[in-house]
């Protein structure tokens, strides 16, 4: 799927404000996700990225501004709400549960029931219904070296365990999929089967946000980068229109860009 | 630092994309595990399997050393009888020891609970299944307070539990004047409570109806654990509390229920207890909290949370019983079979964590 910018972004924030006392996390910040792109959002540290992206997976509660999903005001109290209206995010770490099987944890917190009586009186899991869709869903992404689905987390390798939260987010998500630093505590070929796999997930068409902090794989992977400084937009550029030194310069205010010039 | 690189990126992405070439497997294992370690991963699988081989070891063991008296159905069927309060017991306790906690207070909720089920039925002359009703409600009352100690206090269960043990064997005592209700009183005035007690003959064995509803308590709880999305959010609980609220799942929800549960458990366990002892004592079920705790550790379930079967905790309880029965009848005093428990339970946490180390 090919990035539409000509369309209505899938998520949107205009000027949105976060403040912790006297601190300013989010300062008026604007972003827009669209149709079929990765965005990847770049910034120092404490520039307000997590604050921006634990806004939008429903984690916090802006102050002002508003989110804009495919057009509509959207309001989140808790990410629940955000996830309920298929926004997915995949956590760093914490995301998985070890000692659960891979089918378990792809429906952890969704379980699906059986129909009937055993479902609604019994509570009965339809254990073979989630099987089937979770081995569905990880053969679509290309990770069925997992053999088996009912193997336990904890003897996956950690590229393994992202991929069952990536998977899971594929899932589950109908807009968007946020991703938080997934390839930060992977090896090189680990992180290289999850960047693929992020690439994939794109090409069967979820929008992705993307936050980290290892450029090459930004420059990679990314259709444009949000780049964050100082609680708001500094620039979005493309990884054709300008060098890795580039955007650390932006990002660390070493280069003045026009926040308006859009990349796209 | 790639970050301060001045070439344009194109150039640099080439860094890492040899990686394509590398072998697309993301670990690949030589099986050399040796004998020891295969064995290893099976036990680690497998968490029932290391107290099953213990209990086949020790039915054969003991049928060699004492012989036919030992493996009669009538012998058997007393060691079932004899575990049945701690095997009731047990499954409070495992539901608790899955979610990482710790319960010290589950002896005196069933003692409390019998004492409330003693008075409401003979004291007060209720009618007795409404006074196993109040007995009952007694037990989730002290689940919840627990419960809610643990989740709105954030005490550790540990001195949550250990504070509450001695609110409730005080409240026990004080509720009870300390004294006995007698046996002829309960049958006459209410039989119900000692129902458990009877027992019907299955070829030769002597089962228990409080037997018979101990292995129906296992059942209903390993359904629950295994077969709801509520069992499974108890094992996400106790295993990564974090990553199960990020999954969405409301784990001091989960931890209420689950104190409130074994509450109710414990209170079921103080109606079998009636049963077993035929009178209603305050100070019965005094060694009850540990030999749960023992139960569940012989039965493989970690006491760091999120791993062990419920049968495991059936089968550390057998192990313990068939330990003391096998021992009582080889005639070696009871001071020893404290000590075979005792070695018991260390060899069974040792076990435990040089499975762990096998895998880690």
């Amino acid at each position: 799927m090919v990035a539409q910018y000509d369309k209505t972004p899938v998520i949107q924030t205009k000027g949105l404000v976060k403040r912790y006392g006297s601190v300013t996390a989010i300062d008026h910040a604007d972003l827009e996700l669209y149709p079929g792109e990765i965005l990847a959002i770049i910034g120092d540290n404490g520039a307000g990225k997590s604050s921006l992206i634990k806004a939008l997976s429903g984690a916090l509660i802006p102050d002002g501004g508003e989110i804009l999903l495919d057009g509509e005001p959207v309001h989140f109290t808790s990410p629940m709400e955000a996830r309920a209206l298929g926004i997915e995010t995949v956590y760093q770490n914490l995301a998985v549960s070890p000692a659960l099987n891979i089918a378990d944890n792809l429906f952890l917190g969704r379980e699906i029931l059986k129909p009937g009586i055993l479902g609604s009186v019994f509570r009965m899991l339809d254990k073979k219904e989630m099987e089937k869709r979770a081995r569905d869903k990880m053969i679509e992404l290309g990770l069925m070296t997992i053999q088996n689905i009912s193997q336990a987390v904890e003897s996956l390798s950690g590229g393994q365990r992202q991929g069952v939260a990536v998977a899971r987010s594929a899932l589950f998500g109908s807009k968007v999929v946020i991703m938080d630093e997934p390839t930060a505590a992977l090896g090189v070929k680990e992180s290289r089967r999850v960047l693929n796999l992020i690439k994939e997930v794109r090409d069967r068409g979820l929008p992705i946000i993307l936050i980290s902090h290892n450029m090459p794989h930004v420059f990679e992977v990314a259709d444009r980068i949000h780049i964050h400084r100082l609680g708001k937009r500094a620039a979005v550029v493309t990884p054709q229109s300008h060098s890795m030194s580039d955007a650390v310069a932006i990002m660390t205010g070493a280069m003045e860009v026009d926040a308006s010039t859009e990349a796209a | 630092m790639s970050s301060t690189d001045p070439k344009p990126s194109t150039a640099v992405l080439d860094h890492d994309k040899v990686a394509d070439q590398a072998t697309s497997y993301v670990a690949q294992f030589e099986n050399t595990d040796t004998f020891v370690q295969s064995f290893q991963k099976f036990l680690h699988k497998y968490p029932i399997a290391a107290p099953s081989i213990v209990l086949l070891i020790a039915v054969f063991g003991f049928s060699l050393i004492v012989g036919d008296r030992f493996l009669s159905p009538f012998n058997l069927s007393l060691v079932l009888q004899q575990v049945t309060i701690i095997g009731v017991i047990g499954v409070a306790q495992t539901l608790i020891i899955l979610t990482a906690g710790i319960d010290l207070s589950v002896g005196a909720i069933m003692v409390l609970a019998s004492v409330v089920m003693g008075r409401m039925a003979i004291d007060y002359g209720f009618d007795a299944w409404l006074a196993l009703l109040i007995g009952m409600s007694v037990g989730a009352l002290a689940g919840f307070i627990n419960g809610l100690l643990i989740t709105r206090m954030k005490l550790p269960p540990f001195i949550a539990t250990l504070g509450s043990w001695n609110v409730f064997f005080a409240l026990n005592l004080w509720y009870s004047k300390s004294e006995t209700i007698r046996s002829q009183d309960i049958s006459t005035m209410a039989p119900l409570l000692q129902w458990l007690g009877e027992t019907i003959n299955v070829f030769g064995a002597r089962l228990t109806y409080g037997s018979i509803l101990m292995l129906a308590i296992f059942f209903v709880i390993w359904y629950a654990l295994n077969w709801t999305p509520w069992g499974r959010h108890v094992y996400a609980t106790g295993d990564d509390p974090a990553a199960a609220k990020l999954a969405g799942i409301r784990t001091d929800r989960i931890l209420l229920s689950v104190y409130v549960l074994a509450g109710v458990v414990c209170a079921i366990g103080a109606w079998v207890l009636i049963g077993r002892i035929g009178s209603v004592s305050p100070q019965a079920g005094y060694t009850t909290n540990l030999d749960s705790i023992t139960a569940v550790v012989i039965g493989g379930c970690s006491l760091f949370g999120g791993r062990g079967s419920i049968y495991g905790t059936l089968i550390g309880a057998l192990v313990v019983g068939i330990f003391r029965n096998g021992l009582a009848l080889a005639g070696v005093d009871v001071l020893w079979q404290e000590f075979t428990v005792g070695i018991l339970i260390i060899v069974a946490v040792g076990v435990d964590q040089w499975i762990r180390r096998g895998t880690a």
